[in-house]
């Protein structure tokens, strides 16, 4: 029957149609509805059922563990701020309710600037954006606001994505790029100690926070400013510490990385090796004994459950478009990451948030290790030449 | 002893519908046709008219360039038509078969004791030689320039291919005859499968024989070249496919070049999947009489699945295929929500569906979708976990989107042919047609360097 539908109105959509103008954005429902039949006219006969929606409809399953941790654990902070104690429901639907916003403020704008493009350029509609849409609100602060979102994610979508050529032909992580953008033009709105905790009533839901009950600091923050820690370990482990919204819980992420290695949709070569960087530089500044700085003193194991480091090893870094994409070259890229973000948390306390950095960093970097690799391939045909 | 290559990369898909073990001969048709577009890189320049008699044998065409490589009649009879397409373009030359066929004479005497020059002149007077192929390009091989070896490959392990151990039953000394013969224009190297290192093709005692272990497409001449003798820049290989050197073999025996070939007929959509002896041009509608009824909604290859061409009833046996598919066009299904279904009856190597689960026996009925939509590059590595040379695939196929000849050369373009990049072009999620992106960047390079 909505086959019958879809075939009916159709050819509106089509060239010449009354709503040509709406051809991708119909396209782009119907293959999400249905397989597209378009068969092959050159080469291969057959293909495999695997597809980029596929792919990223994966990723995005991989993120729901994490983000519905998430949600509840803005609850919990709300009432554990506040001193109230809520029922499971009562602390999921409060964060649930302050969530969904975000999720369809960052969906709306980076899907309708991809329709608009995917129209313009006479494409088909890349699903690369179902990814960054829902990684984008669980990066950012809980309070940062919708217009401050709904900038960034534009800005994500336009400068980093499609002036580069859309999915596939971008250098930097568009979501990182979002964050990375509210992170230096709205400093305020994206660290410091006020940020972290809901703190008003929102649907009836949730508590009104007084101005000391809603300052929490993450606990990078507090060792950044040198002052203790005061989640305990199990408690950033399960992730119930003031944070970026989806990049709490280590156990959530972790379901999502099984999810990732087990369909093989991400390279386990380039997680395994982040958090290898990350645990061999944290243990480097572990015993070097600098007094001073809490951050380097922090244990390695911290270091890796805290601050967006396991989120970022999961889902960002393990970004095949702007990773490296030799085999090799997964290891050094992955390390790297780990390296830096480590070295950059513990040498510039003004930035806590090395993750960010570290990857968008590499992902400059990344066709540079890959050329190397490239490079010696190329040196061994010419080798061959000459014996 | 044989040495033995084991390769690790590939992927071995099983299809519905392998042809049984039997062959039915087929009678004469009416009309046979001689296709130039077998023969790639060609440019034909016809030496018979419409209404000339032809013999078994007889040029019909040659190539413009030297005038040496003949294409010669696969049977005897009248020249019926000469079609032609856009611009003139030469499709395909059809001759009225005679009731009993009539071959042109070769002489063969003492050809043990012949030397290069006369074991070449005698493949291009008997039309074989437009069979022999060369790397770098994929085309017709050029007579004026030796290669530094030839390479032969007995396997195929693309899905329902033809199985050569069955096709060659029985003419293995006409085999060991034609690689003798390669052995005086350059060093041969056959590549087998374990499978046929105790059968009657061996011994071969002119050529270096290589046995190859793995998956799809380890049958591949490519794949082949690449462990035992990789192409530098300037260098030439010659490639004749094992049932020709087969032929070549006959040549040598009676005197007489024979196109009768066995084909396999495979795939879900054919009556009785098996094998069958015909002329090669015959049309496809009496190669596929009884097995074949409605062509709605099915897909007619000429050739197998992966590097086929797609085909119709109307159109006519190529002569360099050794099989002839029919699987379901898969234009009339409508699958709802595929991007999260689990698609248990669907074949993929991602672990998002469940086929690994399945094993490797279990046969399965694709059909022609596309099943996505095309996209840029997006997963990395994909294409190398099928291309088992010393190539970086992936950056290779940038090369050649990006139009970069040099970076297409350091990255080992001469090496490669379309087919090579079947099987990454089956798993890619992106759906880019590697194969038409390969074809046209050889294309293109021999064009600049010429």
């Amino acid at each position: 029957m909505l086959r019958k539908f879809l075939d009916r109105i159709k050819p509106h959509f089509e060239e010449g149609g009354r709503l040509q103008a709406f051809h991708s954005l119909f396209d782009g429902f119907e293959t999400f509805l249905y397989v597209p039949n378009k068969t092959s006219k050159v080469g291969v006969s057959i293909h495999d059922a695997i597809d980029s929606k596929r792919i990223m409809s994966i990723v995005v399953i991989a993120l729901l563990p994490a983000l519905l941790f998430g949600m509840y654990n803005l609850g919990y902070q709300n009432y554990a701020a506040a001193g109230v104690t809520g029922t499971f429901f009562e602390m999921f639907l409060y964060g649930f309710a302050l969530t969904l916003p975000k999720i369809i403020v960052s969906y709306g704008v980076g899907l309708g600037i991809e329709f608009v493009v995917a129209q313009w350029k006479k494409e088909e509609i890349q699903e690369g954006f179902l990814v960054s849409g829902i990684l984008i609100p669980m990066i950012v602060p809980v309070n940062c606001p919708l217009w401050m979102l709904a900038l960034a994610v534009a800005f994500a979508v336009i400068f980093a994505k499609e002036i580069y050529g859309g999915t596939g032909m971008n250098i930097f992580n568009p979501a990182l790029v979002a964050r990375a953008f509210l992170f230096f033009a709205y400093p305020t709105s994206m660290s410091g100690d006020q940020v972290w905790v809901a703190g008003e009533k929102f649907l009836g839901l949730g508590n009104d926070l007084g101005a000391d009950a809603l300052t929490q600091a993450t606990p990078l923050g507090q060792a950044a400013s040198n002052v203790d820690i005061t989640a305990s370990v199990s408690d950033m482990f399960v992730g119930l510490i003031p944070g970026s919204i989806g990049e709490t819980s280590f156990i959530a992420i972790a379901v999502g990385a099984v999810i990732l290695l087990y369909t093989r949709v991400a390279s386990w070569k380039t997680m395994l090796s982040v958090f290898v960087g990350g645990a061999l530089v944290g243990l480097l500044f572990n015993s070097l004994g600098l007094e001073s700085n809490a951050v380097a003193n922090m244990p390695w194991h911290v270091h890796l459950i805290t601050g967006g480091f396991a989120f970022g090893a999961v889902f960002m870094a393990t970004d095949p478009v702007t990773s490296a994409r030799t085999e090799q070259g997964k290891y050094i890229y992955g390390f790297l990451i780990g390296a830096l973000a480590i070295t950059i948390r513990v040498l510039n306390p003004g930035y806590p948030e090395g993750m960010m950095l570290a990857i968008l960093f590499m992902n400059m970097f990344a066709p540079l290790i890959d050329y190397c690799f490239v490079q010696s391939n190329i040196n061994r045909r010419l080798k061959r030449v000459q014996k | 002893m044989e040495r033995l290559y084991k390769i690790k990369k590939g992927l071995d898909l099983k299809l519905k519908g392998e042809a049984q073990l039997q062959v039915e001969s087929l009678g004469l048709s009416g009309v046979y046709a001689l296709l130039p577009s077998d023969f790639h890189g060609v440019t034909p320049k016809m030496v018979v008219k419409e209404g000339e008699e032809v013999l078994v044998g007889s040029p019909i065409f040659v190539d413009k360039a030297t005038e040496k490589i003949k294409f010669v009649s696969p049977v005897s009879g009248k020249v019926k038509a000469v079609v032609r397409g856009d611009r003139r373009k030469l499709l395909a030359i059809l001759v009225e078969a005679d009731k009993e066929l009539k071959h042109v004479q070769h002489d063969v005497q003492g050809w043990a004791e012949w030397n290069a020059e006369q074991a070449l002149e005698l493949l291009l007077q008997s039309g074989l030689f437009a069979f022999m192929k060369q790397r770098p390009y994929d085309v017709v091989a050029m007579p004026t320039q030796m290669p530094k070896s030839i390479f032969v490959s007995t396997f195929s392990k693309m899905p329902l291919a033809a199985d050569f151990s069955f096709v060659v039953k029985g003419k293995e000394d006409y085999f060991k005859a034609g690689v003798s013969l390669l052995a005086k224009l350059a060093k041969v190297h056959v590549g087998i499968s374990p499978e046929q290192i105790n059968t009657p093709i061996l011994p071969l005692k002119d050529a270096e024989v290589s046995v190859f272990d793995g998956p799809n497409p380890s049958g591949n001449v490519g794949v082949h070249i690449n462990h035992i003798d990789p192409i530098n820049k300037d260098e030439v290989v010659w490639v004749m496919a094992s049932e020709m050197v087969v032929k070549v073999g006959m040549l040598l025996a009676t005197g007489k070049v024979d196109f009768t070939k066995v084909v396999a007929l495979a795939g879900s959509e054919m009556a009785a999947p098996q094998y069958c002896e015909v002329i090669a041009g015959a049309p496809l509608k009496d190669v596929l009489a009884g097995q074949v009824s409605n062509e709605e909604h099915v897909r007619i290859i000429n050739g197998n699945p992966l590097v086929g061409c797609k085909d119709t009833l109307a159109g006519y046996l190529s002569a360099t295929v050794s099989e002839v598919c029919a699987i379901p066009e898969g234009d009339n299904v409508h699958e709802m929500l595929g991007w999260i279904a689990p698609r248990l009856k669907d074949f993929s190597t991602s672990r998002s569906y469940f086929s690994w689960l399945m094993g490797s026996n279990k046969e399965y009925d694709l059909d022609c979708r596309i099943k996505g939509g095309q996209r840029h590059m997006i997963m990395s590595g994909e294409y190398d976990k099928v291309f088992p040379m010393d190539i970086y695939a992936g950056y290779l196929v940038k090369a050649i989107i990006t139009g970069d000849i040099d970076k297409q050369e350091q990255l080992g373009i001469y090496e490669v042919a379309p087919e090579d990049f079947a099987v990454a072009e089956f798993v890619d999620s992106s759906k880019l047609e590697l194969q038409r992106i390969v074809r046209e960047g050889l294309d293109i390079l021999r064009k600049e360097n010429s």
